[in-house]
């Protein structure tokens, strides 16, 4: 037993080597990352002082760009599963390859839904309170709950994994393949979680839809793996970590056939609301068209649409998407435009008109901008982190003193059938 | 509850009522000894704090550390409530009593408004507003009037700025809309920590000093009954009202939320509620539902009433009626 927390203390000291290790951009990247998270730790300690009137949110509008955040944040976060799935379900062998970057990518994006929540709230201190917990009425005790559970169930996994190569042993399949199954549920049910927050409210016409689930899933299955795409693009080029083009026509894929359903969705739903005509149709015309001369919204939603279409037609089109650049740009026109559309789009015009009429328009303050930003930068420093210590042991390079070495030519020894797969590839 | 002449009697009973029930909850917590034990102990630690000159500005740790309100005993709140009262002394200067009246077995309040007669004064929101010591700065008011035209019941149409000027207005009709204090509340259900509830008179409360602020509740709420301290609230300190509810009127703070309880400080004590005391057409009644001879139940009894968006089956106490 104390060998294992002898090794454990290794793997922590060798990966924070591997973390403070890096080329000159590597310690910009940190720097950039670091006066972001520097400003917005400013911002939040004002926040702190004054109370959240920092923010430009009021009681007709009493959730803003931190729930919207949050709420894009969490689709992110259970888009991991749409890699997994297909590496574990369907044993696609060129996803295998990719799947611990997306379940990192899914643990730093948890810690950035859950911070957001926190600068949410006014009063931090007392969060604790939560030992009295309103299970299972409250949505959002079931939010935590599950947010927190996804969390523990992606850092299991890929701790679990990691630590087993660099200790050069192969995983005990029992350790990990139960929880990757449970955790694929699992993501489904932290999207679904969230989506009823909403689509619970009576009194919110705009979200007391059935359809808000469904739509929430597609447009964060698009965005996802979106973002997965970009980031192991950037992982290939400046990591050497071998992505193959299969990997990434594969995810490719997914968005476009869940990109489409998304847009489906969305129209459904302007459909229904927009010809009904019915009173509940005021919000989605405030966010479409403006209602009274209040437009603000009015053009970050077209703007939305425009890229999610935009993104849609070159994911469906063999022409635009087999060059690379319009593949990346088209990705970040998914991981935008679905931003705007389930982040403030969605929640903002729950809020307008009030429940008693009245039209408030709401654009973040200063101090909500800063903090956001601080709160992605602080994602964004998390993953890199996380890479920077995953990736090599993931190559090989990285290895417990006295370790048995693996075969070096697959990275992929943690997942089952790795060794068919080996086998299979020097057969081919 | 009824304005007949026997109106004193009725109010002494009542307030007796509620001495003799606190009485026997108090004992019901803990035996006697213990009780005076932890006065003694309170009394103590009180000193301590002014002494030492903390407890005015930041959470101190028994006020961090405190357990939820349905877990307080006697002794807890005993000392609870006379630090607020020495906290709420040390920054304004103003002597306040906070008393917790539980409430009445039997009684289920319930609140009606006569349309026909309100004239839009907004005398009931200031009132309101003093009782419950409710800051101008930022201003927090828990009733909202809204100017609506005759003809039309849309609250899109209608607005709840209007000006100082001459009230009523021709071809305009008022609205006053507070919390309705729901039979089925969705802020109660929203609430991810169980700081707010629903209390067996009906009235839904909320404990200031476990409620995290997270604003479920705010966002729940059909009725746009509550509201959120987003600054720390500030009340002029001959702007205070000494008589103080611990679930009601007594002081909050920046982060949390708060609204309406039918001043309950007040009604559990067998009063009315300020709004309605300060309502210049008498278009505000109030009383106990299970009182066959009070306001509420003849005017439920007797008049058309409705509530407000009914189909959210969310059960208001609050009736409106025209006549």
């Amino acid at each position: 037993m104390s060998g294992i927390i002898l090794d454990a203390r290794r793997f922590a000291s060798s990966s924070v080597r591997s973390m403070l290790r890096g080329s000159r951009s590597y310690y910009l990247w940190l720097a950039f990352l670091l006066a972001w998270i520097a400003l917005g730790a400013v911002a939040y300690v004002h926040q702190l002082g004054i109370g959240l009137f920092a923010t430009n949110m009021v009681d007709q509008v009493p959730w803003g760009a931190y729930i919207a955040n949050f709420t894009y944040l969490v689709g992110m976060a259970a888009a991991a599963v749409m890699l997994v799935i297909p590496a574990y379900v369907y044993d696609d062998h060129a996803l295998h390859d990719v799947v611990v970057l997306g379940e990192l990518l899914a643990v730093a994006v948890l810690m950035m839904c859950l911070m957001f929540v926190m600068v949410d709230i006014g009063r931090p201190d007392r969060i604790w309170h939560f030992i009295r917990f309103n299970w299972p009425r409250s949505m959002l005790t079931w939010d935590v709950i599950v947010l927190n559970g996804y969390l523990v169930l992606n850092g299991w996994i890929t701790t679990y994994l990691l630590f087993t190569k660099f200790r050069g042993r192969k995983p005990d399949r029992k350790k990990y393949v139960p929880f990757v199954f449970i955790a694929i549920v699992w993501a489904i049910s932290i999207h679904t979680v969230t989506a009823f927050l909403y689509s619970g409210m009576g009194a919110r016409p705009h979200w007391n839809a059935a359809i808000l689930a469904p739509r929430f899933l597609a447009g964060a299955f698009a965005a996802g793996p979106a973002l997965m795409i970009i980031a192991l693009g950037e992982i290939r080029d400046r990591m050497g970590f071998p992505v193959s083009d299969r990997a990434i026509d594969r995810i490719r894929q997914i968005i476009a056939v869940t990109m489409l359903i998304n847009l489906f969705f969305f129209f459904s739903e302007i459909f229904t609301e927009l010809y009904s005509f019915k009173e509940h149709a005021t919000s989605m015309r405030y966010m479409l068209f403006g209602l009274k001369g209040h437009t603000k919204l009015v053009p970050y939603i077209w703007g939305a649409i425009v890229l999610d279409v935009f993104a849609a037609l070159v994911f469906t089109t063999k022409r635009f998407y087999r060059n690379a650049t319009v593949l990346r740009v088209a990705c970040g026109a998914a991981v935008l435009g679905v931003w705007v559309e389930k982040g403030m789009g969605l929640v903002i015009p729950g809020f307008v008109p009030s429940t008693l009429g009245e039209i408030v328009d709401y654009t973040p303050s200063f101090t909500e901008f800063c903090v956001s930003a601080a709160i992605w930068a602080t994602g964004a420093l998390v993953y890199t982190l996380l890479l920077k210590a995953a990736v090599p042991i993931e190559l090989g390079l990285v290895r417990m003193e006295g370790a048995p070495t693996l075969q070096p030519d697959t990275h992929a020894h943690e997942h089952e059938h790795a060794h068919e797969h080996a086998h299979e590839e020097a057969v081919s | 509850m009824s304005k007949s002449a026997d109106d004193t009697d009725a109010l002494m009973s009542a307030a007796e009522r509620v001495e003799k029930l606190t009485e026997t909850r108090l004992a019901e917590n803990g035996t006697r000894r213990t009780f005076l034990k932890m006065a003694g102990l309170g009394a103590a630690t009180a000193t301590a704090a002014s002494v030492t000159g903390c407890g005015s500005t930041a959470p101190t740790s028994e006020e961090f550390f405190r357990q939820h309100y349905k877990k307080l005993t006697a002794e807890d709140k005993e000392r609870i409530f006379k630090r607020i009262e020495e906290e709420t002394f040390a920054r304004t200067g103003v002597e306040t009593h906070i008393s917790d009246p539980p409430p009445i077995d039997g009684v289920e309040f319930a609140y009606a408004l006569n349309l026909s007669v309100c004239n839009g004064s907004r005398r009931c929101v200031e009132a309101c507003a003093r009782e419950n010591n409710l800051p101008d700065d930022p201003e927090i008011r828990y009733i909202r009037v809204f100017e609506l035209e005759l003809g039309s019941m849309e609250f899109d149409d209608g607005t709840a700025y209007y000006g100082e000027g001459k009230v009523p207005e021709p071809k305009k009709f008022y609205m006053p809309v507070q919390c309705h204090q729901c039979d089925n509340p969705p802020c109660v259900k929203a609430c991810p920590v169980q700081a707010t509830w629903k209390e067996p008179d009906g009235i839904v409360v909320i404990d200031y000093s476990w409620c995290i602020g997270c604003r479920f509740c705010v966002v729940a709420c059909p009725y746009f009954a509550r509201r959120f301290n987003w600054s720390a609230p500030t009340v002029p300190p001959d702007r205070i009202n000494p008589n103080q509810g611990y679930l009601s009127n007594r002081p909050r703070f920046k982060g949390v939320v708060e609204k309406c309880t039918f001043c309950l400080h007040r009604t559990r004590k067998g009063r009315m509620p300020a709004c309605l005391e300060a309502c210049p057409t008498g278009a505000r009644k109030f009383g106990n539902l299970n009182d066959p001879n009070s306001d509420i139940r003849k005017i439920l009894d007797t008049k058309r009433v409705y509530v407000l968006k009914e189909e959210l089956a969310t059960l208001p106490r609050f009736y409106y009626y025209f006549e």
